[in-house]
């Protein structure tokens, strides 16, 4: 999308492409303000007129004359009349363009940000993002509102020129002196505003970012009593974006007086030259009275011209801005590839082939990567539950989310039912693979369309009954009876109005639903109750044997793949079988008792509250002995004196 | 004009049940909304005077030259002695002169009204900003976050453009109207009231069509706000989007909210049309109506031709600014459309609010208690039935219950997030809605149970957790701590070995001011000494710039469990008299747990924490154990006696037990 060449190829490419999407709009945008063009001179004439053959002689006594006078007056009102409607014709569609050009960009920018994978969007702040969908795009389309105007014109300024060649080249040329000012004028202008647009426009992101992450972060700052801090940030960057705004203003101020004055120097000019070719007997001074008229109304459309030019180098860097996340690649790519089994299947069989994943790291010196997972080699059975352990940034979450293909390892493959995931077509992976993230989102939505994620009543959407099936699995169902409107009780932006465990077991019950046949559970239990979590989780192995017996026909078979990331000893206990996870590899894998008898890391981790709590019992009874012994020492000292 | 009820006039009690929202828009009218409007931005109409002066030397400028064209033809081409040239130079060049000098004077205005107006913009923004923040997190809550990111950016950016060149442009043309009127009833009074009566249904057009070009463009700044609330959340929430593969779905909704803001934008530009060129219409059906009354008059011999035709000059120069006044008016109701969602933001009443007079209280041991706290959520069932705690200074305590049992309700109570419905709490025996806010977060700092960094380097976010400027240190090794009390400072010397002559970060973007170079580096000796203290050194060595790793956005390029220990350490730098900890290791390894909760324990003994947790190692480690359930405080004691009892919490520590084992 983006634009190349010099400035003014891209202006160019820039305006034809906005009046090419839309042709039918711009045909009768630029259409009706060549009519508006065509009417203006009408107007004028009709004036001319009507002075020269009504009025003055209806005045003068001219019987004639005076009945004509109503004439005059509906020819005067018809011209009137149409010249409203071109009017309003050109602005209607020059308007309609404008705001489908902006819709375009809006649909474009945001089907990218759906697109782009995670890595791109953590360099780019959300505010930004906001802020291309709308200040970006105003810019970079406010040229479309004075174009219609000016290109429909244009047939009038041909004419006009035309015109004035068959009185006197000389005129013509006095009258075209102006168009090399003009350039110049322009290019100078151009060269002085694109920088300070540019930097207009990078200073509107940042405001647009600062507001965007402090007021994600409001409760934080309410907890810190930050807001003055706040308020210095955000007004800094508010006071830099005025210094740049003032700056535009300026250049622009200078630019327009300056631009559309030269019209009425040309007029100026054509005057003089006129005169003295009327002295020379080279012009008949009728010709020149037309001429200046010509000129006199030919003011305005020129100007137009001025505001096309004017709003150019905002239109371009707007655009770029827009072009550059457009332009951006790194989506996942998608094969076409099919699973050998359905949705609803036995569970799906995973394999981790020396798998690693390398990123660039955003700090520090460019080109530096750093490895969060290497040599990773890992199969897990169908069927089978396996707990994923290790201690913080260990590199759990960078592994489970490889299953759903949130990402694609940098070397060695990812094999859903022995398939490399990259080569799986859209849409494969979502269908049979579930992974509840670490951090919930919640969108605003009612709770339903929170547990199925489509619309209600769209083909393959999760009935009712599915879904508090889910919602019960869950342990979220009593929760939900009791708000009112129960499962079309709206939630908040962010599921604001559900505590965070009950947030966390709606994000359980939107993975269930789907009865995927691999479920992924990142940590998904931290904010419940280890009551609550035992049940969920029983629940889920109760499913999970029921629906490898719900066929009579096949064989036994294994029900839904787990892949949990757990901490709590209990939870670990459920799997069949532990991956240890350390510094990005894994560093023994087994079950529950073969890692509590051979690897002390798990150990550690394993026994931390343990031993913590022996530890502190020990310190208890060490302080009560020396308080005992304390106080024995006191009493022999007593006794010693 | 709209139905929108004023909240600021609804009684106070009734505003404590329903809760203050962020109305999509004040329901000020339009003259109220310019007065409000200039009030909260006085920089708006500063030297306004001069400005005036000076665009109308440029608006007469601009008349000069089809008066001077007019005047070159008569009397320099069409003299009767032939064209004199001399004439016309002389005429041309003065015409010239007032053009460049019109052409100065405007130049001159441009520069005068982005200034002011870009400084009262810059006001308007960072006000409504700031009340934002002011405002109580339930209000918060009422409103989008990209929504509220619209108020302060594109809709303030609405108002701009009436601001730099409406406001005076349409004094002006005022102005202008009024001159022409004058030169008009000097050649006929009778044609001046034909062209004023003409006009009289134009003047209706715009006093109703605005009200509809009003209401249409604020329904473009709805949809522009909700828009942007759809974006931000599928920006936001772009990881579960994808793990879901709902991007259509989510694409679709967006597309529908775009679209809805196109229609509403084509429905407004509509309407902006039609009313314009009904101007232009009446404008040039009055030249017919002047025509027509005029020849007819000359007839009767009330006007010669050469005044009817001087008349008819006279009348473009009347319908030429009363045309841009239309065009005015309908910028002005784009403007006021922006203007009043701004102004909705700062007049929307802040409901937990600093009392005036209110206490500022010494710093020390922090006692808490709650008498027969009740609370409810707006439109909501109450979620806690009459809380009575006594949690006494220098106590660890540890909140247990269910999922939804109403403990971050309690934090959030505590740290005076949210006013209680009935009953009250006290800080050291004040209740805290008589507690200056400057007071209360000194003392008391919540963990939320969402954490959040911002997008910097570990080190920015750590550091923002020293809320004051510290002090440069006069010499090395010195505290974070401001006072530790209890001599538990310096546990561990600070001799791990950071790099300490890392160039800080590029970014800085979360210094409120270029810190010096002395500022800087003080902060970083407290941060390292924080994490050092909390045990948390070598994992700052791992990461792959130490404390200068950048964070990503949200802190997304780090775990979730390396969040909230990056969160720790920010709360353990604002050494608050009172800590609360709302599920703040719910992410992070047992073993790694259990570190920072003894590091912790030692650090802050002398001071009251606060700790709300799932994990019971936490509980078993506390002075005092408060078991909630469903809204009620079920239990309190000791751990030791509690798990030995026969009650909820008994239940749930063998449960505990059983799991970790
Ligand atoms: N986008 C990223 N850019 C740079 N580093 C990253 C990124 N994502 C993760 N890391 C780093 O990779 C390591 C592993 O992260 P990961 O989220 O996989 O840990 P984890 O095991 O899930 O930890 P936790 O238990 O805290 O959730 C961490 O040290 C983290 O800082
Ligand atoms: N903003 C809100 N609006 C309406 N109801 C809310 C809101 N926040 C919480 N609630 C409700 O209030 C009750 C108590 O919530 P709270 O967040 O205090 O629970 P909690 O004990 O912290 O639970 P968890 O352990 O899951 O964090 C819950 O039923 C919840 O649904
Ligand atoms: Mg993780
Ligand atoms: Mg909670």
């Amino acid at each position: 999308m983006a634009l190349t060449g010099s400035r003014v190829r891209r202006s160019i490419a820039l305006m034809w492409r906005g009046m090419r999407s839309h042709p039918g709009i711009y045909v009768l945008a630029v259409g009706a303000s060549g009519l508006f063009g065509a009417l203006t001179v009408g107007v004028s004439r009709a004036v001319g007129w009507a002075t020269d053959s009504v009025v003055v002689p209806a005045i003068a006594g001219d019987e004639a004359a005076r009945d004509r006078v109503w004439l005059g007056g509906l020819v005067l009102a018809a011209v009137a009349v149409s010249l409203a409607l071109a009017v309003a014709a050109r602005r209607i569609w020059a308007g309609y363009g404008v705001v489908r050009i902006q819709a375009d960009h809006r649909t474009a920018l945001t089907r990218q940000y759906l697109r782009l994978p995670a890595s791109w969007h953590r360099g780019h702040p959300a505010g930004q993002l906001l802020n291309h969908t709308t200040s970006d795009t105003e810019a970079a389309t406010g040229v479309f509102n004075p174009l219609p105007f000016a290109l429909g014109v244009v047939v009038m300024i041909g004419v006009s020129v035309a015109l004035l060649l068959t009185i006197d080249p000389w005129l013509t040329l006095a009258a075209l002196a102006v168009i090399p000012v003009t350039v110049a004028v322009n290019a100078v202008y151009q060269r002085h505003m694109s920088p300070a647009v540019t930097r207009a426009q990078r200073l509107r992101g940042d405001v647009a970012d600062v507001a965007h992450e402090s007021f994600e972060a409001a409760l934080l700052v309410k907890a810190l009593g930050t807001e003055d801090r706040e308020e210095s940030r955000f007004g800094g960057r508010t006071q830099e974006l005025r210094a740049a705004n003032v700056r535009v203003g300026i250049v622009r101020s200078l630019f327009d007086p300056v631009i559309q004055t030269l019209p009425s120097i040309g007029t100026l000019l054509v005057l003089g030259v006129g005169t003295w070719r009327i002295s020379t007997g080279d012009v008949a001074p009728g010709d020149l009275v037309t001429a200046a008229y010509l000129l006199t109304m030919m003011t305005v459309p020129v100007q137009a011209f001025g505001w096309v030019l004017g709003e150019l180098p905002r239109a371009l860097v707007g655009y770029e801005r827009i072009a550059q996340v457009a332009d951006a690649t790194g989506a996942l790519a998608h094969g076409d590839a099919r699973l050998p089994q359905t949705p609803g299947q036995a569970g799906m069989s995973v394999r981790l082939a020396d798998v690693g994943v390398d990123l660039p790291a955003i700090s520090g010196a460019r080109g530096r990567s750093i490895t969060l997972l290497d040599g990773v080699d890992v199969e897990i059975e169908p069927g089978a539950t396996v707990a994923v352990v290790g201690t913080t940034g260990a590199g759990k979450t960078t592994l489970v989310s490889l299953l759903a293909r949130l990402s694609d390892p940098t070397r060695g493959q990812v094999l859903l039912d022995g398939v490399d995931a990259r080569t799986l077509a859209d849409g494969e992976i979502p269908a049979q693979v579930a992974l509840v993230t670490q951090s919930t989102f919640i969108f605003e939505d009612t709770v339903r369309g929170n547990v199925t994620l489509a619309d209600p009543g769209a083909p393959g959407a999760p009935s009712d009954s599915e879904v508090w099936d889910a919602l019960r699995l869950a342990r979220l169902d009593e929760t939900v009876r009791d708000l009112a409107g129960g499962l079309d009780a709206p939630l908040g932006e962010r599921g604001a109005n559900l505590s965070g465990g009950q947030r966390q077991r709606l994000a359980i019950a939107r993975a269930l639903v789907r009865a995927p046949r691999l479920l992924v559970l990142d940590d998904a239990t931290s904010a419940v109750d280890p009551r609550v979590e035992q049940e969920i989780l029983r629940g889920l192995a109760d499913r999970a044997d029921d629906g490898a017996g719900a066929e009579p026909d096949t064989d036994p078979r294994p029900g839904t793949t787990v892949l949990m990331v757990a901490y709590r000893m209990s939870s670990v206990a459920l799997a069949d079988r532990v991956i240890h996870v350390e510094g990005g590899r894994v560093a023994d894998t087994g079950t529950h008792d073969e890692l509590m008898a051979r690897d002390p890391g798990y150990r550690a981790l394993a026994t931390a509250y343990e031993v913590e709590t022996e530890r502190r019992e020990k310190e208890r009874a060490d302080e009560a002995a020396a308080g005992a012994l304390d106080d024995e020492l006191d009493e022999l000292e007593e006794v010693a004196r | 004009m709209t139905a929108v009820t004023d909240e600021a006039e609804v009684p106070e009690d009734l505003l404590d049940a329903d809760g203050a929202r962020i109305e999509s828009t004040s329901s000020l009218g339009v003259f109220a909304t310019l007065r409000r409007g200039i009030e909260i931005s006085p920089e708006i109409t500063r030297g306004m005077w001069i400005t005036l002066g000076l665009a109308l030397l440029a608006a007469a400028g601009r008349v000069v030259v089809p008066l001077a064209v007019q005047q070159t033809i008569d009397v320099g081409i069409l003299a009767d002695a032939g064209p004199d040239l001399g004439r016309v130079a002389l005429l041309a060049s003065l015409a010239t002169g007032a053009l460049v000098l019109a052409a100065l004077c405007a130049a001159l205005v441009n520069v005068r009204l982005f200034r002011s107006a870009e400084a009262g913009l810059a006001t308007l923004r960072t006000k409504a900003f700031r009340h934002v923040h002011n405002l109580s997190t339930l209000t918060q809550n009422t409103e989008r976050r990209g929504a509220l990111v619209s108020r302060v950016t594109n809709d303030v950016d609405t108002v701009s453009l009436f601001v730099q060149w409406g406001g005076i442009m349409l004094l002006v043309s005022a102005l202008q109207i009024l001159v022409a009127t004058g030169l008009m009833l000097v050649y006929s009074p009778i044609l001046t009231a034909v062209v004023w009566i003409s006009f009289v249904p134009m003047f209706l057009v715009i006093r109703y069509g605005q009200k509809y070009v009003n209401r249409a463009y604020t329904l473009v700044r709805e949809r522009v706000g909700a828009m942007l609330g759809a974006i931000s959340e599928s920006v936001v929430g772009a990881e579960t989007v994808r793990a879901y593969g709902v991007a259509e779905r989510t694409g679709r909704r967006i597309d529908g909210a775009i679209e809805d803001a196109r229609s509403a934008q084509a429905r407004s530009q509509v309407l902006v049309a039609g009313t314009f060129s009904s101007g232009v219409l009446i404008s040039n059906l009055v030249l017919a109506v002047v025509v027509v009354v005029g020849t007819l008059l000359g007839v009767g011999g009330g006007l010669t031709a050469g005044q009817l035709v001087a008349f008819l000059f006279l009348v473009q120069l009347f319908t030429g600014p009363v045309q841009m006044a239309t065009e005015i008016l309908n910028e002005l109701q784009n403007a006021v459309a922006g203007w009043r969602r701004v102004i909705a933001v700062i007049d929307t009443p802040v409901q937990v609010a600093e009392k005036p007079g209110a206490v500022t209280q010494q710093r020390g041991p922090a006692h808490v208690t709650l008498r027969d706290v009740r609370f409810s959520y707006p439109n909501g069932p109450e979620v806690l039935h009459g809380v009575t705690l006594d949690l006494p200074p220098r106590t660890k305590v540890a909140v247990v219950g269910q999922t939804g049992s109403g403990k971050t309700t309690i934090a959030k109570l505590v740290t005076r997030l949210m006013d209680p419905t009935a009953g009250a709490v006290e800080l050291d025996g004040v209740n805290l809605r008589d507690l200056a806010f400057a007071s209360l977060r000194e003392r008391v700092v919540l963990v939320p149970q969402e954490g959040f960094l911002f997008d910097g380097t570990v080190l920015e976010n750590a550091a923002y957790g020293l809320r004051a400027p510290l002090p440069v240190p006069v010499g090395a090794g010195s505290s974070p701590a401001r006072d530790v009390g209890e001599g538990q400072a310096s546990r561990t010397e600070s001799s791990d070995a950071e790099p300490s002559g890392t160039e800080p970060s590029g970014g800085e973007r979360l210094a409120v001011e270029p810190s010096g170079g002395e500022q800087a580096g003080a902060e970083r000796a407290a941060v390292e000494q924080a994490f050092a203290e909390l045990g948390l050194s070598d994992w700052v060595a791992d990461l792959p710039d130490g404390l200068e790793t950048a964070v990503g956005q949200r802190g997304e390029a780090l775990s979730a469990g390396e969040r909230q220990l990056v969160a720790i350490a920010r709360a353990y730098l604002a050494q608050p008299d009172l800590l609360v900890l709302d599920e703040a290791t719910s992410a992070v390894d047992p073993a790694t747990e259990v570190r920072i909760a003894r590091a912790l324990d030692s650090l802050t003994a002398g001071r009251s924490t606060i700790t709300i947790a799932h994990r019971l190692s936490t509980a078993e480690a506390s002075d005092l154990v408060v078991v909630v359930d469903q809204g009620h405080v079920a239990e309190v004691g000791p751990h030791a006696e509690l798990a030995a009892a026969d009650g909820i919490y008994a239940q749930m520590h063998a449960s505990w037990v059983a799991q970790t084992r």
